[in-house]
């Protein structure tokens, strides 16, 4: 007869592990639920990266920037010779209004030219839809793909626009998408606001044409050689168009839609590691506490398996094989959870960012990694236990082990005793007996928490930042960009405009700030320093005054500039005049978005040698009632280049995020479940097995089921009430430690606040997965045989 | 009929009629009782004996109220533990038997005192935890842990837990099984001394014939029928026995 020959050590573990099957599980899941975070992140960075690189590769995304006044065509050919330069694509830019169909508000675009015949040279399109513009074409223009989506504009819609005063009719004729702008986000306002703000591109001799711009370029973008200095161009560069008006070059560095997704692969990778951590740090300590109640409920066999003949590395091996198999399943079962995770993250990634094609992968490598990583933890949980195994010589083995010890503890020495009941007084004991073991329980609970805390720590600081930056910082409905600086009689004349209750005047001045060798673009707003409607707030509400003389920078810009309150810099002012001016650092804001440069508006003014007076735009509170009449004004008005209105932009944005931050949620409730529930299943499913003859005792001498299940779930009840303040602290940290790593974000800072709402969530579904685990033990208590107790020794 | 009747003369406390008990072991079916009848008297010290198998810890297990017939009547009083609910036979337990077990089963994380007032915590009408502990002789290891005591005084502690709630009857399994001659007989004298101090009606099973002289009664099973009840005219006392 042939029979398949399966050892008998190994027949053994798979007889181990059915016996073990809830526990087993239980720490499946928690291996799983780490591989598929661990999976989806990495898989998310990697795939983010990838398209990206590709993206910019395919549709030659450039690599420094600049915008100026008005330089002629020739000048392009002068740029191509610069050393490092491959390749040149100018063109022509501007903001308009639009009148959106189905809108009450005025959206912007931003208007783009395309060159005439042919497709340009650098941020090549990708056509989505539609048709590209024709040669020449006055009245066609290709829209964004995220400001279409938002107002549902399909190829034949029709738009109005305001081109250079008149009311122009534009055809959508297309929906593209740009390696520019993957992320659209208007410069200066912080939110994103696909609905009120997009990009149109055109024909370029029709904005030549529109504009007064023949043979002439305001933008212009440079692909460099391999190897060339960024910084090298930039500085020739500036020097060659500073006669053209040039507000400064920039490379990738400080291109808006890079940045976000920058600090978006950056924040996936930070918060992935973290998260994947947590929960392989919980797997090893599940399996080793797993595996160290194995090796004691088997000591004898083990010794009567090493009297045999067995060597320690067989036996060592045995009990690896199982943390293995736990390891191989969960990793096996996380892949297809990571890939369902991976999409639908994917899925809210393609709302925010735009690329020809996006998915989720499954990254080999990562793949790779979180076998090794997981295998790793498990083998170090494994170890502990493992060791006790082998180092036990036969003979011993064989015997039963010596009672357990117990003292009073501290909490009894320190005379707490008296009050407390024979009960209480077995829980304290047995919790002092090993402190380290109730302390990892503890550990594993607190991350529990954590993870929780952790995921909707965004949400409390998104909050944060919105309260602080439109509700305290910016307390208008409305403002209002001018397209060109204008003396002060313009206040009053949108002070009359209908519905406004009141209106002030600011002033934004495009800067680059040097302090020595650092240097920082940015723009300088000027505003009324008695003004009701814009203040300087810090993070925690705390209000700086506007000094009548000198600079109020960002505590981050400052930071960057290496500058302290009291030292004078150079502020290269980019606009008008484009002198450099001394400038004293007044004071510092320890402000959440951007990298702000604020003056009183007389300052600013007298800084640009100008009326003390002129205004760039305003801020508005506005009657609601009359908002309609308002809008419709502002549509008409030629000096009105940007409307942006605070509660749709608002509204918008909390829509975009409560979408993403939905499957999130879910995956951090699941997560923190699993872990929890894995923790306290198997401590009171091991407290059970270690102590279950003495509970039936218990029960033969008349205590009832209710009774002794609170011994035993005492224990755990004392770890969880430690356990919820302590992950409270956990997931506080972990958040600290996130903000510290998201430093380096310009877009915004992330302060570091929470809600009470996030505290109690954390705290009702860690306690709702321990009760529930505790159910499930409870009903296991019913089966406790109480006959046996009789005649068993341990 | 003299022998049934007892040599107390009075009620019976348990009577137990045309019990039986069959365990289905997979295929197998083992009957561990075959149509048992049985007086247990107040006051009585009585000794069942029996080989391992013979079925005398079912009959023990099911009079103490830890297993259920599967046919036959058992009364304590006038309460009917055949019909109990698991509820009803847990506050039989609690309110009327002390057992002691081969194995002591102390709760390790309390000390002998706390051991005995854990039981006394939820019982009516208590010895003082310590007054139980004396009457063992183990006044002076109060503050001990089980891991501090000898055999054969954790055993006596198991007594003294036992007996401390003053149970109506007191049933032990083999409680020398696991120690020497010299603590064994320790704790049936401890037994002796709370049967006759406290009159407590005391069961005690084992396999050791010799300790059958110290009883009232000595019950003989084998495969699960009573072979023979014999009276002792004159009790020896535990220090004269020898094994």
């Amino acid at each position: 007869m042939v029979s398949v020959r399966i050892g008998a050590l190994d027949r053994k573990l798979l007889r181990d592990i059915w016996h073990l099957r809830g526990q087993v599980l239980a720490v499946t899941a928690v291996v799983m639920c780490g591989i598929a975070v661990f999976l989806t992140m990495r898989g998310m960075v990697e795939s983010l990266v990838d398209t990206r690189d590709r993206y910019y590769a395919e549709y030659r995304f450039a690599d420094v920037f600049a915008n100026v006044k008005r330089a002629p065509e020739s000048v392009a050919a002068r740029i191509a010779a610069m050393p490092g330069v491959r390749a040149v694509e100018t063109g022509i830019t501007l903001e308009v209004m639009l009148d959106v169909p189905d809108l009450a508000e005025p959206a912007t675009a931003q208007l783009i030219s395309l060159p005439d015949g042919g497709s340009p040279r650098l941020n090549r399109l990708h056509l989505r839809s539609g048709r590209t513009v024709a040669a020449g074409a006055r009245d066609e223009v290709l829209a964004s793909e995220a400001f279409a989506r938002a107002n549902r504009l399909e190829p034949g819609a029709t738009i109005t626009a305001v081109i250079n005063g008149r009311r122009e009719r534009l055809v959508i004729v297309g929906i593209a998408i740009s390696p520019e702008f993957i992320y659209t986000l208007r410069p200066a306002s912080g939110l994103p606001d696909d609905r009120r703000y997009g990009i149109l591109w055109m024909s370029r001799a029709a904005l030549e044409n529109a504009y007064d711009m023949d043979g002439a370029f305001n933008r212009v973008a440079l692909g460099l050689e391999p190897g060339a200095s960024e910084r090298d161009v930039i500085t020739a560069l500036d020097r060659l168009l500073e006669r053209y008006g040039a507000i400064g070059a920039y490379g990738r560095g400080e291109h808006l839609s890079d940045k976000v997704i920058r600090d978006e692969i950056r924040q996936d990778s930070i918060y992935g590691g973290v998260i994947s951590a947590i929960f392989l740090g919980v797997a090893a300590f599940i399996v080793h506490i797993v595996l160290s109640r194995l090796v004691a409920i088997q000591r004898d066999q083990l010794g009567v398996i090493k009297a045999f003949g067995y060597g320690n590395r067989a036996i060592a091996a045995h009990f690896v094989k199982l943390a293995l198999l736990v390891v191989v399943s969960g990793t096996l079962l996380g892949i297809p959870v990571a890939a369902w995770l991976g999409e639908g993250l994917a899925a809210i990634y393609r709302d925010f960012f735009h690329f020809p094609h996006y998915e989720w992968q499954l990254s080999a490598r990562g793949l790779a990694m979180s076998v090794a990583i997981s295998a790793a933890s498990a083998f170090t949980g494994a170890y502990v236990a493992v060791l006790g195994a082998i180092r036990l010589p036969p003979a011993e083995a064989m015997r039963p082990p010596t009672p357990a010890r117990f003292r009073p503890g501290w909490i009894e020495r320190a005379g707490f005793q008296r009050w407390l009941s024979m009960t209480e007084r077995m829980v304290v004991r047995n919790l002092e007996r090993r402190p380290w073991k109730g302390a990892l329980s503890v550990l594993g609970l607190a991350l529990a928490v954590a993870i929780i805390v952790v995921g909707r720590y965004g949400i409390d600081a998104l909050d944060r930042i919105i309260d602080v930056q439109f509700r305290a910082t910016l307390k208008d409905d409305i403002t209002i960009e001018l397209n060109n600086p204008r003396a002060a009689a313009a206040i009053e004349a949108i002070a009359q405009l209908p519905g406004v209750i009141r209106a002030e005047p600011f002033r934004a001045v495009p800067v680059r700030l040097r302090a020595g060798h650092r240097e920082k673009r940015t723009a300088v707003i000027g505003f009324a320093a008695q003004g009701n409607l814009h203040a300087l707030v810090d993070l925690d509400y705390r209000a700086t005054p506007m000094p009548d003389e000198g600079i109020v920078l960002s505590t981050k810009l400052a930071g960057q500039l290496g500058l302290a309150i009291g030292d004078r810099f150079m502020v290269e002012l980019l606009e008008g005049a484009r002198r450099s001016e001394a400038v004293v650092l007044a004071a510092t804001v320890d402000d959440l978005v951007g990298l702000g440069a604020y003056m009183s508006l007389p300052a600013l003014n007298r800084l640009m040698h100008e009326p003390a007076e002129t205004l760039s735009g305003a801020y508005l509170t506005v009657d609601p009632a009359a908002r309609e009449r308002l809008y419709r004004r502002l549509k008409e008005m030629p000096m009105v280049r940007g409307v942006s209105v605070k509660e749709s932009m608002l509204a918008n944005f909390r829509d975009v995020i409560a979408r993403s931050l939905l499957v999130q949620t879910i995956a951090n409730i699941v997560f923190a479940s699993v872990i929890a529930f894995g923790v306290v299943y198997n401590s009171v499913r091991i407290a059970l097995s270690e102590r279950g003859n003495e509970l039936a005792s218990l029960r033969v001498l008349g205590f009832t089921h209710r009774e002794v299940a609170a011994m035993l779930l005492g224990e755990q009840l004392v770890l969880v009430l430690v356990a919820i303040p302590l992950g409270f602290a956990v997931g506080a940290g972990i958040c600290a430690m996130l903000v510290m790593a998201l430093d380096a974000q310009e877009t915004m800072r992330l302060p570091l606040v929470f809600s009470g709402r996030t505290f109690a969530f954390a705290f009702v579904i860690v306690a709702t997965a321990a009760m529930l685990s505790a159910f499930a033990i409870w009903r296991r208590l019913r089966g406790l045989d109480l006959i046996a107790v009789l005649k068993t020794r341990e | 009929m003299q022998v049934q009747n007892g040599c107390m003369g009075n009620k019976p406390v348990f009577r137990v009629r045309g019990v039986s008990k069959v365990y289905r072991m997979g295929e197998v079916e083992v009957h561990a009782l075959r149509e048992v009848d049985l007086d247990l008297y107040a006051g009585e010290f009585v000794v069942l004996l029996g080989a391992s198998g013979s079925g005398k810890s079912t009959l023990l297990n099911i009079v103490g109220g830890l297993d259920v017939p599967t046919a036959g009547e058992v009364h304590y009083l006038d309460h009917d533990l055949t019909a109990a609910t698991d509820e009803a036979l847990t506050r039989f337990r609690r309110e009327h038997v002390g057992f002691v077990f081969q194995f002591y089963n102390l709760i390790p994380s309390l000390t002998a005192l706390e051991n005995v007032s854990l039981v006394t915590e939820i019982a009516a009408r208590p010895l003082a935890p310590d007054e139980a502990l004396r009457l063992v002789g183990l006044g002076d290891r109060l503050n001990h842990f089980p891991a501090q005591l000898s055999g054969g005084e954790q055993q006596r502690v198991a007594v003294a837990r036992a007996v401390a709630k003053r149970p109506d009857v007191l049933l032990c399994d083999e409680p020398t099984g696991a120690l020497d001659f010299a603590s064994g007989k320790v704790v049936l004298e401890v037994l002796d001394r709370v049967n006759r101090e406290l009159g407590t009606t005391t069961v005690v099973i084992t396999h050791n014939a010799a300790i059958a002289a110290m009883a009232d009664r000595v019950i003989h099973i084998g495969s699960g029928r009573i072979a023979e009840i014999g009276a002792n005219a004159a009790k020896a006392s535990p220090a004269e026995l020898s094994w």
